[in-house]
């Protein structure tokens, strides 16, 4: 460039390229041209855009925005997938709506459908409690065993998916309370040690009759859990006979149980899921081990 | 043009911010080094104070505003200066900005692990804190501007223009995403006055132009001064840096919509965001064409000179990162890329790659000269760190976009029925291999920077390492620090 006070010309020598004429701190700027490929590149990006502005929605007006040639809107795109989702299922969806459990254990492919959504549903909703293997743990029953709390015919699965356990405020979910009798003072401590013991050994060979335990038993938990111990589905009092313990078999568990109570709750889904993916679900944990016919 | 008076330079506050940069790098990456081992031992997040959720604002806010806002104090402050020809405007003031800007980091962090904070991505501390920031940053602003009006050089180099439009747009964002209303006279908590869809617009129009404004043109400014210098070439096209500057800011400060695709905010404002990131592209290449093709002419100094290597590369990993954020910009790749971890691959790309690569060059070229020493302690450590640092990152963003485009395909696989094949929770396992490359990448990535700190302390200690070549591949007298303070004292 020439300078134009000096009119002289700076050339870099390096590079033969002439400089804009200006030194600060010993840097110079050569006068190099826009790289040709770097301009084409950017006119392309801006053609493109403003093709993009046409065809999509792009501008604020004032009574609202432009809506493009295309109609696009994000809920269309939403609908869209969610139906290519739906297209697959609808195969199968349409006779699994109508179909009673019974129809649907009889049929392969409506069964294996079931198995499919039920498997999905289960590992999103379920598992974060009961685990991914259905396996469970303190205070989460195992759903892989036949030990059912409040029943395993796949319409009480059902029921209990739908409405679940303890839920407050609402009237179907399936209630029972057993008494807090250490806190609530029903039981004195003897009595309860008494009872702990009896109940950690019921179930087994030998007679219990004369155990200081079994006064107790049988005229407080009886009512409830049998007087056998093998429980009762309909209030969902647990099997005490056999060796599984929702809260622990230990000596220190029981005692906690029967001082404290426990009234553990499962969510009701009939709000959350579609019947579909609830009936689905039920299908599912029933087949995990012990279902009841 | 230039006077021939000897003008004094201020280089104490340069010294003062650039040990600053140094101390706030090593404990930003190592604050990431660590969340990032809290992905994959969940056991290490100690609650509540060191859990991932509050550690995770401290490592981003310390690596982004400590260690990057240190460096670009420092190398704007050094920059105007020699660029101007004149003494920085106001030591007291200079200085002002240096403690108050450290206090405001203190701040901001104390609050970040006590777990106040507004919520606002990389706008976390609350409205004290902010208060506090504007204030320092009106001081850099006067500081820088004044020292720019009293200059002896008629024109304005092109580092300035970048410094300048950072101070102003990083005002203007502060300012316009912290308005918000303290709830109590003497508590931290505060509301935003703006709500919901454009709450979240205004964050991003902030968040997006903080990668613009602070990351961006801040530091092209660095490079625009540090690459010539330590190139020993002229810029390669001022014609280039006009246009590519002013498309850069212009266009750069509507990119924002993009990070909100998919949500409330309405479509118009979306495309907007996309086509402007889209546009961007060309104008973002712009600074890396510059610097790169400065060199050209000079390519045998990128083959002996580990400093420009580090500048070199840095502006590689700019190239890549302002390529792949435009792309990630478009909406149906972001259906895929957004939300997993292929964005926290990008942003390493451009933070670890652009923005720590072009720091260390700058750091490398400028300890040296502001302690008086003719190069860094041994050129040999500076090589050990660009490949320990490279491998780092390599490691770092490859694991990232395996983890994220995997994480995205899981999320939306559907199985013939139309079912989900995956929980979440399933994605989360399959990512914890590459959390763990993550992690040994970060490291690496640390190790280097713990590395360069102990060459500046042998620099400014005055050593010189034995069997040392220069950046011209000439070899270099060992030197100890005894003898260089003979030789002073003498």
């Amino acid at each position: 460039m020439v300078d134009k006070e000096t009119k002289k010309q700076d050339v870099d020598k390096l590079s033969g390229v002439e400089t804009t004429g200006h030194e600060w701190d010993g840097l110079q700027e050569l006068n190099n041209p826009l790289p040709r490929w770097w301009l084409i590149v950017w006119v392309v990006t801006i053609v493109w855009s403003l093709w993009y502005f046409v065809v999509y929605p792009a501008w604020p007006t004032l009574s609202g925005a432009t809506k493009g040639t295309y109609g696009y809107t994000q809920a269309k795109e939403l609908a869209e997938s969610q139906n290519e989702i739906l297209k697959r299922q609808s195969n199968y969806l349409e006779k699994f709506e109508t179909a009673s459990f019974d129809d649907i254990m009889n049929d392969r492919e409506l069964y294996e459908f079931a198995m499919a959504g039920g498997h999905a549903a289960f590992k999103e909703n379920c598992a974060t409690c009961h685990g991914t293997g259905a396996e469970g743990g303190k205070g989460y029953p195992n759903l892989n065993d036949d030990d059912w709390l409040w029943g395993g015919k796949v319409t009480d699965i059902h029921q209990t998916l739908n409405d679940g356990i303890r839920v407050q405020g609402s009237y179907d979910t399936r209630l029972s309370e057993m008494p807090a009798f250490g806190r609530d003072k029903l039981l004195s401590k003897t009595q309860i040690n008494d009872v702990v013991e009896y109940v950690m050994i019921l179930g087994g060979e030998t007679d219990l009759t004369s155990l200081p335990g079994h006064l107790v038993y049988q005229e407080n938990c009886a009512s409830c859990h049998g007087q056998n111990g093998k429980g009762l589905q309909e209030l969902g009092a647990p099997n005490l006979a056999d060796d599984i313990w929702l809260y622990g078999g230990t000596r220190k568990d029981i005692y906690e149980t029967v001082v404290n109570s426990r009234e553990g709750m499962m969510p009701a889904w009939v709000n959350r899921l579609s019947q579909n993916t609830i009936r689905q679900i039920s299908l599912y944990v029933h087949q995990l081990g012990g279902g009841e016919e | 043009m230039t006077s021939k008076e000897p003008v004094i330079y201020n280089d104490d506050i340069v010294k003062f911010f650039t040990i600053a940069t140094c101390f706030w790098g090593v404990v930003g990456m190592l604050a990431g080094v660590f969340i990032a081992l809290q992905m994959v031992f969940p056991d290490l997040n100690i609650e509540p104070y060191l859990s991932f959720g509050r550690l995770r604002p401290l490592h981003t806010s310390a690596v982004i505003f400590a260690f990057g806002g240190n460096a670009l104090f420092a190398t704007s402050y050094y920059i105007v200066q020699r660029t101007c020809g004149v003494r920085l405007w106001n030591d007291q003031l200079s200085f002002f900005t240096f403690w108050g800007y450290q206090l405001f980091i203190v701040i901001a962090a104390l609050g970040y692990v006590l777990g106040v904070t507004q919520g606002k991505e990389y706008a976390e501390p609350e409205w004290y804190a902010d208060l506090w920031l504007t204030v320092v940053w009106v001081a850099y602003l006067a500081v820088f501007f004044m020292t720019i009006v009293k200059r002896k050089e008629p024109h304005l180099y092109v580092a300035n223009w970048f410094f300048l439009s950072f101070i102003l747009t990083t005002a203007v964002l502060h300012i316009g995403n912290n308005l918000v209303i303290p709830v109590e006279f003497l508590g931290a908590k505060s509301y935003s006055v703006p709500g919901g869809v454009q709450s979240a617009m205004i964050q991003w129009w902030y968040g997006h132009n903080a990668v613009g404004f602070f990351l961006t043109t801040g530091f092209l400014g660095m490079m625009y001064y540090f690459i010539p210098k330590r190139a020993e070439r002229p810029v390669y096209s001022y014609r280039l840096s006009i246009v590519h500057f002013w498309s850069l800011i212009f266009i750069y400060i509507w990119a924002g919509p993009h990070h909100l695709h998919y949500t409330a905010l309405p479509e118009w404002a979306q495309t907007l965001g996309m086509t402007f990131s889209i546009m961007l592209w060309m104008p973002s290449w712009g600074g890396m064409i510059n610097g790169m093709m400065t060199l050209s002419g000079a390519w045998d100094k990128l083959r002996k000179d580990p400093v420009i290597q580090f500048m070199v590369v840095a502006l590689a990993f700019y190239g890549m990162a302002t390529f792949e954020g435009p792309l990630l910009s478009i909406r149906t790749v972001n259906a895929l890329s957004h939300y997993t971890d292929w964005t926290i691959g990008h942003v390493h790309a451009g933070a670890l790659g652009w923005n720590g690569f072009i720091t260390f060059g700058c750091l490398y070229y400028l300890v040296p000269k502001l302690w008086g020493r003719e190069e860094v302690y041994s050129l040999k450590l500076v090589s050990v760190h660009l490949w320990i640092a490279t491998l780092g990152i390599v490691l770092y963003i490859s694991a990232m976009w395996v983890s994220g485009i995997m994480q995205g395909l899981m999320w939306r696989s559907y199985d013939d029925m139309g079912f989900l094949n995956y929980s979440f929770v399933e994605t989360v396992m399959a990512m914890k291999p590459f959390y763990a490359i993550r992690a040994l990448g970060g490291t690496l990535f640390l190790a280097g920077s713990i590395i360069m700190c102990y060459n500046f302390y042998r620099t400014i200690r005055g050593d010189v390492a034995p069997n040392e070549v220069d950046k011209e591949g000439n070899p270099r007298q060992a030197v100890s620090a005894a003898q260089t303070r003979k030789a002073v004292a003498s």
